[in-house]
C-alpha cells in the first residue's frame, strides 16, 4: 500500500461526505415540497393523480408491484423483439428467453446482474429503452419507497405515506436526471462514447482487423453508477476503457456509487428531525465500509497465491502497482480497484472496474460479506436505508430488552408488530440466499454454472445468489448461465427486492399510525456513539453469523490454502 | 385495480419514452457536436485509415513494437467482446498461463537485457487485464521492453525512453489513478520516428 493509494482513499471519503450532505438536504426538500412544477403537473394529469391523493402503505405497495410487473413485461418484450426494432446497426438477434427473463428481473429490481455480454448481445435500442430507462426508473422506485417509509417515521396518527407517482417522478426528474447529465457530460468529454453508429473496424499497425464496439454508452454509464444499478454497456463493465477511461472518470464513477446512498442518510435525518442520529447511522455505515477496505486493500496488494509463487515481481514501486493484477487495469492499479470493489458491494451497485472472480480469497470474501450484510452499508438507492432501518429497529429492540423497557425510536414505541416486520426484512434475504446456493450446488445443472475448481467454485455460486438476492449485480463472472441458474437468479432478484420492500412499507404504515412521545430518562439514546457501536454489532452478528459457515467452505478455505 | 393498471401503464410508457429514447437521443446529438472524437470511440487514423482507438489495446507481436498485456478475449484484444479471464487466485490454469507468459517474455527480452530473470518481470506483463483491451502497461513493463525496441529499430535508447515518457498518462489531476503507458500511441510515435 502506497502513501498515494491511502491518500486517494482518504480524499475519496472527504469528497463523498462533502457532496452527499448537501445532496441529502436537497433530497429532503424535494420530497417534502408542496409546490408542483408545471411539467410535474402534466405528468400527474396523465397518470390521473395529484399530490393530495395520498396512499396508505397497501395502496403504495400495490402501485409499486403493479408498475414493476408491467415494467418487467416491457423489458422482456423489447429484448425478444430487438431484431425487428430500430437502432440495431450490428444486426443482433433476439435475446434467448431465459436470459431475457433474468435480465428483465435484473433491471426492474435495480440489480443489474448480467448473464450476457452487452456489446454483442443487446441492440442500442435494448440498451437504451429497456435497460438504461429502467436504470432511471428502478432507482426512482427505490428512492420513492424510502421517502414513503421515512414519512411513516415522521408522521403522527396518520395512515397515509404519500403518493407513489409523485415520489417516483420527483426521484427521477429532480434527483437522478440532473446528476446523471452532469456525470455523462464529463464522461463523454473524457472519452466514453455516445453514438448511434455501429461498431468501428480498424486495421491495426500489424495489419489485422479489429472490431471496436461503441454506442450510446456515456449516459447509461452515468445513471448505472448513480442509481446503484451497475449494469454496463460492455461485458467487462467499468474495467473497459470505453466506460471508464482514466483516473478522473474512475474517481467520479466511484463517488457516484455511494453518493445517493450516503445522501439519503442525511435526507432521513432532516425529514425525521434527528440530524445527530443520522450522523451516527452514517458513522456506523462508514465504520463497516472502512473495515472492509482494511481487509480488501492489503489482500489485493499482497497478491494471490499463484502470483506470489510464480516468481514475477509483485512488489509495488519502481513503475508498477504490483499485487494481484489479474483481471485488473493498469490505470487503476490496486488501491482504486480495492476501493471500487468495496464501494460497489457496500452499495448495491455491482458495477466493477476489475474482475471479481480473480480477486484474492480474502479480497473476494470481503466483497461477498459486504453484499451479505443486506446492502445496508450505504446500500442501494432507497433500499439501502430502509434496509438499515430494519437493523436499527432490531438494535433499539435489543437495547430495550437489556434495560427492561418498551423500546422507543424517534419518539415512537416499537411493538411486536414492528419488530416482526423488521426481522422479516432483515432475515428473509440471507435465508433465501443460503437456500438457493444450496440448491445450486447439489444439482447437476446448478454445478454446470461453476467455472473455477475447488473452494473458489463454491464461492462463485455463493456470490451469485448473494449478489442477486441482495440486488447487487456484481459477479464472480466465471459463473455461467444455465436455464437453472438463470431461473434461480430470477427468483432471488424478485423476492430479494420485493419482500424487504413490502416489509419496509408495512413498517412505515404501522409507525405512521402511532403517536410520538417525548423522550424520557429511560429512553435509549440513538444520537450517541453507544448506539453506533451497538448498530455495527447487530449487523455483524446477525448477517455475519449467518454467512460464516458458508464462508468457511469458500473464501476461508481458499485463503488459508497455499 | 383497473385504474391502477392504467396509471402504471401510462407512467411506464411516458418514463420509458422520455428516459429510454428521447433523453439518450438528445444527449447523443449534444455529444456528437460537442465531443465528436470522444463520442465516436476516440479513433486514431493514419494516412486516412482507422488504425485503432486510443482506448483499446491491439495485438502487437513484432519485435519493433511495444507489446500489450495478455488478453482473455477471443481473439485477443477483441474490442467488440470484452471479458475478464475469471481465473481464481488458486486456479492451476492461472499458474500455467502466468508461467507461459513469463517464459515468452524471458525468451523475447533476454537477448537485449542480459541477466534477465523472472523476478524482473512486472506482474501486469503476465496477467490478463480486466477488459481484455487495457490500453496501458506499467512503466516498469515499458522499461523492460525499451532496450529491445531501441535495438531492433536502431534508435538511441534515450529516444525510446523519451517517447515512453511522452506517452505515459500520469495520474489524473496529479493524484487520481495510476500512471500507464499507452502502447498504441507509443508505437505510432515510434513508427513516425523512423525504424
Amino acid at each position: 500500500m502506497s502513501g498515494n493509494g491511502i491518500t486517494q482513499i482518504l480524499i475519496y471519503a472527504i469528497v463523498l461526505i462533502a457532496v452527499a450532505y448537501p445532496l441529502g438536504i436537497y433530497m429532503a426538500r424535494v420530497f417534502e415540497s408542496r409546490r408542483v412544477h408545471v411539467t410535474e403537473g402534466w405528468f400527474y394529469r396523465l397518470v390521473r393523480t395529484s399530490p393530495e391523493r395520498e396512499q396508505d402503505w397497501k395502496g403504495y405497495a400495490k402501485s409499486v408491484l403493479l408498475f414493476s410487473l408491467l415494467a418487467s413485461v416491457v423489458v422482456y418484450v423489447i429484448q425478444r423483439l430487438q431484431g425487428h426494432l430500430f437502432l440495431n446497426p450490428d444486426h443482433l438477434k433476439a435475446v434467448p428467453s431465459h436470459i431475457a427473463l433474468n435480465t428483465a428481473a435484473s433491471f426492474v429490481t435495480n440489480t443489474n446482474w448480467q448473464f450476457y455480454g452487452g456489446e454483442y448481445t443487446m441492440s442500442y435500442f435494448s440498451q437504451m429503452a429497456a435497460l438504461a430507462s429502467q436504470q432511471y426508473i428502478s432507482a426512482g422506485v427505490g428512492i420513492a419507497v424510502l421517502a414513503a417509509v421515512i414519512r411513516g417515521f415522521s408522521r403522527r396518527s396518520s395512515s397515509e405515506l404519500g403518493n407513489f407517482w409523485v415520489d417516483l417522478y420527483r426521484a427521477i426528474v429532480y434527483v437522478l436526471l440532473p446528476l446523471s447529465l452532469i456525470l455523462a457530460v464529463i464522461l463523454v468529454w473524457q472519452g466514453v462514447p455516445q453514438t448511434f453508429s455501429g461498431h468501428a473496424t480498424a486495421k491495426t499497425l500489424e495489419g489485422a482487423a479489429q472490431t471496436i464496439a461503441r454506442g450510446p454508452v456515456a449516459l447509461m454509464i452515468a445513471i448505472k453508477q448513480l442509481g446503484t444499478n451497475g449494469g454496463g454497456f460492455y461485458n467487462s463493465n467499468s474495467a473497459v476503457p470505453f466506460e471508464n477511461p482514466n483516473g478522473l472518470t474512475n474517481f467520479l464513477e466511484l463517488i457516484s456509487i455511494l453518493l445517493i446512498p450516503a445522501a439519503q442518510v442525511f435526507m432521513f435525518g432532516k425529514m425525521v428531525l434527528a440530524r445527530r442520529h443520522a450522523w451516527m447511522v452514517f458513522a456506523a455505515m462508514f465504520a463497516v465500509f472502512a473495515l472492509a477496505i482494511g481487509v480488501s486493500l492489503p489482500a489485493e496488494q499482497h497478491g494471490s497465491q499463484v502470483l506470489r509463487a510464480s516468481g514475477v515481481n509483485i512488489t509495488q514501486g519502481h513503475g508498477q502497482s504490483g499485487g494481484n493484477m489479474s483481471d485488473k487495469e493498469v490505470r487503476f492499479g490496486i488501491a482504486n480497484s480495492a476501493l471500487w470493489a468495496t464501494a460497489t458491494t457496500d452499495a448495491s451497485n455491482g458495477s466493477v472496474n476489475a474482475g471479481h472472480d480473480a480477486l484474492t480469497a480474502f479480497g473476494g470474501g470481503a466483497a461477498l460479506v459486504n453484499i451479505f450484510f443486506g446492502e445496508v452499508i450505504f446500500g442501494g438507492v432507497g433500499s439501502g436505508l430502509y434496509g438499515m432501518l430494519f437493523y436499527i429497529l432490531i438494535a433499539v429492540f435489543i437495547a430495550g430488552l437489556m434495560v427492561g423497557r418498551t423500546p422507543e425510536y424517534l419518539g415512537k414505541k416499537i411493538g411486536a408488530r414492528e419488530i416482526k416486520y423488521a426481522a422479516l426484512g432483515a432475515l428473509f434475504v440471507p435465508t433465501m440466499v443460503l437456500a438457493l446456493t444450496a440448491i445450486s450446488v447439489v444439482t447437476k445443472s446448478g454445478l454446470a454454472s461453476i467455472y473455477n475448481p475447488g473452494a473458489h467454485g463454491f464461492t462463485e455460486a455463493l456470490y451469485a445468489y448473494t449478489s442477486q438476492g441482495n440486488n447487487n449485480g456484481s459477479a464472480f463472472a466465471g459463473y455461467g448461465a444455465t436455464s437453472l441458474s438463470a431461473s434461480l437468479g430470477t427468483v432471488a432478484m424478485y423476492l430479494g427486492r420485493f419482500v424487504p420492500l413490502i416489509a419496509a412499507l408495512a413498517l412505515g404504515g404501522a409507525l405512521a399510525g402511532k403517536k410520538t412521545a417525548p423522550p424520557s430518562a429511560g429512553t435509549f439514546r440513538t444520537d450517541g456513539g453507544t448506539f453506533a457501536v451497538l448498530l455495527v454489532g447487530v449487523i455483524l452478528l446477525t448477517a455475519g453469523l449467518m454467512v460464516f459457515p458458508a464462508l468457511t467452505l469458500g473464501p476461508l478455505v481458499e485463503g488459508l490454502a497455499h | 385495480m383497473l385504474r391502477d393498471v392504467r396509471s402504471s401503464l401510462v407512467a411506464l410508457v411516458v418514463l420509458t419514452v422520455a428516459f429510454g429514447i428521447a433523453l439518450p437521443a438528445l444527449f447523443t446529438g449534444f455529444a456528437q457536436v460537442a465531443f465528436t472524437s470522444q463520442a465516436n470511440g476516440s479513433l486514431i487514423t493514419r494516412n486516412g485509415h482507422v488504425v485503432g482507438s486510443r482506448l483499446a489495446a491491439q495485438s502487437f507481436t513484432k519485435p519493433q513494437y511495444f507489446h500489450e498485456r495478455p488478453s482473455a478475449t477471443a481473439p485477443a484484444y477483441n474490442a467488440g467482446a470484452t471479458t475478464f479471464a475469471n481465473l481464481g487466485p488458486t486456479n492451476p490454469d492461472l499458474a500455467k498461463n502466468v508461467r507461459a507468459a513469463a517464459n515468452a517474455i524471458l525468451k523475447l527480452e533476454s537477448p537485449y537485457n542480459p541477466g534477465l530473470t523472472i523476478g524482473d518481470i512486472p506482474v501486469d506483463a503476465v496477467t490478463t487485464s480486466g477488459s481484455g483491451i487495457d490500453p496501458g502497461i506499467s512503466r516498469a513493463y515499458a522499461r523492460l521492453q525499451s532496450k529491445r525496441v531501441a535495438a531492433v529499430r536502431h534508435l538511441p535508447l534515450a529516444t525510446v525512453q523519451r517517447l515512453v515518457a511522452e506517452y505515459t498518462n500520469g495520474r489524473s489531476v496529479g493524484f487520481l489513478g495510476e500512471p500507464a503507458v499507452n502502447v498504441l500511441e507509443l508505437n505510432l510515435a515510434l513508427d513516425k520516428e523512423g525504424r
